[in-house]
């Protein structure tokens, strides 16, 4: 008997398809309200570039509270620490930003990702051991640990990096817009979108066609159930939260280079997004959290072009609407 | 009548410490003159209420709230914008006192009930967002809020500096506008802490404390859980409102920095989480210690910091920096965490019924 012999003797999942139309009403509705087709090519590709960056940051955050019910409130400090390690690899490198050529720029741009995915990684495994652990499965606690181990954090950031806001611009051929007809596209943005899809089609394979990737969504629908079948989950939840830490410095990376400046208050204003896109998407789910980010990042363009003073307050209406329609967010996971 | 309600601070050394600490706060004016420790002390009052009404929602019912400091915002810009546009009359303070509780209310009804159905969880995280957006908010609408300067305005004219109650010094001490206005926020800070010790000590209260420690159970004895942990998301937030009126009056000013940086937020935090959690005294205490360290700390970090640059440790300049008193805060409140949940209060306690 083969693996799809089982697969063909369950009743198949029930596809839910309407929350991923929502992006897509969304921009319906507003496209009127905006006027002009080329600014409203330009606000989507904004929209969907913030929302590849966004989704890179909050994907890990949403698995770690799956697996383990850890939601990390220092999840925001993996984001800055991310950028400045950007700032790191951008200085003694300045001449391959100036390069004019993509291939010496993308170079650059794959070290900084990696350097991100390393250092960050290796302190996120520093945070669940010294901060994480001591309090698991204790809600209360676990939650003022990391809002503690946050404060620290930034802190030490701000110690070690100096508390003034550091500049950093894209590389050479990252600069510039693409202009389609009237329309035009910052290209950092197409660069970031590229890799937020990467970063998604990645995990998705990961989580859907591995055996780890298996376990895991197991472990977030079920968690003790796994365990009874012998399964370490806490070694496995360690992996992803190294993970996750590391996803959170890629799109720290993303972002510092696409506001072109890194400052360690940056990881804390990311975090409110991080969550409402989690909210939104409903916890523990990873394609609800980028069909979420999505949204979020779109409505926040399009409002920031209406109404620029109400951004914010168009997001936080989003997330109650969506709380209004499914209390547990767009996706359900497991009893949650 | 017992002002006291419910039971009173256990252990010797704690009862002192209560008293000592209260005794200090209403004889500030007497016992350290001069304008800096009349500053502190007032500090020490809007952050023991502040504290003490986050306490209700953090050691009673158990929850994370981080729209605390938007209340306390509420609350500040409400009597701020209200004395600066009507001018400064007591009924442009009620007036303004009361549009903002009803502000409070409105939006703490609404987080309650729109993150508590599903998951405490929810409400953590809708807090912080909703806390974040509106701190954007009020620094955006600069037309009503003056933005990021904020707006000064003056108090009524019994708490204006240049009153004078006897005419001449009395006991030694110039009974002017900002001696009645110390005492204001002295007494109705008092009188709140004690409405919360009510509070809590109640049949609600009891009720809180028994949805913390098992919500299933609660729920299964018919008390229903969204509605006790609503009311008290609204009765903390009144609380808040009314310290950020009282911290308002006093400053005379109300702008982002006083009254909704994310820096208050982490303040309260600190201030309930060593205080003791779910004790209410702990606030007190913990009020205390933070705004006593928050004044003189940083004066200490200076001189380790020179110190170190004169030994030639650049790291360790650094982390003494004076700017970086909240590291060391921090650290401070991981450790208490993890160490002594129970704060101050707690090891006093333990302390003192260790020796009987």
């Amino acid at each position: 008997m083969t693996a799809s012999d089982f697969g063909a003797a369950l009743p198949r999942p029930k596809r839910d398809l309407l929350p991923i139309f929502a992006p897509l009403i969304v921009a319906a509705i507003a496209a009127p309200f905006i006027g002009s087709a080329s600014s409203f090519v330009t606000l989507t590709a904004a929209g969907v570039a913030m929302g590849m960056m966004i989704f890179t940051m909050a994907s890990g955050l949403t698995l770690a509270f799956g697996m383990m019910d850890v939601l990390n409130f220092g999840h925001g400090a993996f984001i800055s620490l991310g950028a400045y390690v950007a700032t790191l690899v951008f200085t003694p490198l300045a001449s391959w930003a100036q390069a004019d050529s993509w291939p010496l720029n993308l170079a650059l741009l794959a070290l900084a990702l990696a350097a991100a995915v390393v250092v960050c990684g290796l302190f996120g495994l520093v945070f669940e051991r010294l901060v994480i652990v001591p309090v698991y499965g204790q809600h209360l606690k676990q939650i003022l640990a990391t809002i503690g181990g946050s404060i620290v954090a930034e802190q030490l950031l701000y110690a070690l990096f100096g508390p003034d806001v550091i500049a950093l611009a894209p590389p050479a051929s990252f600069r510039g817009s693409f202009v389609i007809g009237d329309a035009a596209i910052e290209k950092y943005r197409v660069v970031a979108t590229l890799v937020g899809l990467v970063v998604f089609v990645g995990l998705t394979l990961a989580l859907n066609r591995t055996r780890i990737g298996l376990l895991i969504r197991a472990g977030v629908q079920d968690r003790e159930m796994v365990e009874a079948l012998g399964y370490r989950i806490d070694r496995l939840f360690v992996g992803v939260f190294m993970a996750g830490a590391a996803l959170a410095g890629i799109g720290g990376v993303l972002w510092a280079l696409y506001r072109q400046q890194v400052h360690a208050s940056m990881g804390g204003e990311l975090l409110v997004l991080c969550f409402i896109v989690i909210i939104i998407g409903g916890l523990g789910s990873v394609g609800g959290c980028f069909i979420g980010a999505i949204l979020m990042a779109l409505i926040d363009n399009y409002a920031g072009f209406l109404a620029p003073k109400l951004a914010l307050v168009a997001n936080i209406l989003l997330m109650v609407a969506i709380l209004l329609w499914r209390p547990r967010g767009l996706y359900p996971v497991g009893g949650r | 009548m017992m002002i006291l309600s419910g039971p009173p601070p256990r252990g010797r050394t704690l009862q002192t410490l209560i008293v000592v600490v209260t005794l200090a706060l209403a004889l500030a004016p007497l016992l350290f003159p001069g304008a800096k420790p009349l500053n502190v002390a007032a500090k020490v009052c809007v952050y023991a209420l502040l504290g003490a009404s986050y306490d209700l929602l953090l050691g009673y019912a158990g929850m994370v709230s981080f729209a605390h400091v938007m209340f306390f915002g509420v609350g500040s810009y409400g009597v701020g914008l209200a004395l600066y546009g009507l001018g400064p009359s007591w009924g442009a303070a009620a007036l303004g006192l009361a549009a903002a509780l009803g502000v409070s209310t409105v939006l703490a009804l609404a987080i309650g009930l729109l993150s508590l159905r599903v998951q405490a969880i929810f409400f953590t995280m809708v807090t912080l967002a909703v806390s974040y957006a509106f701190g954007v908010l009020a620094s955006q609408l600069d037309w009503l809020t003056g933005g990021e300067d904020g707006r000064s305005f003056r108090v009524p004219e019994v708490l204006q500096p240049g009153f004078r109650l006897f005419g001449g010094p009395l006991f030694g001490v110039a009974f002017n506008g900002r001696l009645i206005s110390y005492y204001l926020v002295f007494f109705v800070s008092l009188a709140l802490f004690l409405a919360l010790l009510r509070v809590v000590n109640s049949p609600f209260g009891r009720v809180l404390e028994a949805i913390r420690e098992n919500p299933l159970r609660a729920e299964a004895l018919g008390y229903r859980i969204v509605f006790h942990r609503t009311l008290a998301t609204c009765l903390a937030a009144a609380g808040a409102t009314a310290a950020g009126a009282l911290n308002a009056v006093w400053l005379r000013y109300v702008g982002p920095d006083t009254a909704l940086a994310g820096s208050i937020q982490i303040a309260i935090l600190v201030v309930v989480v060593i205080g003791g959690m779910g004790t209410l005294y702990g606030a007190v205490l913990g009020a205390a210690v933070f705004v006593v360290a928050q004044n003189y700390l940083q004066a200490l970090l200076g001189a380790l910091s020179a110190g170190a640059a004169d030994a030639g440790l650049p790291l360790l300049t650094g982390l003494f920096h004076p700017d970086r008193w909240l590291l060391w805060l921090g650290l401070l409140f991981v450790l208490a965490v993890y160490f002594a949940p129970a704060g101050l209060v707690g090891a006093l306690r333990s302390k003192d019924e260790a020796t009987p």
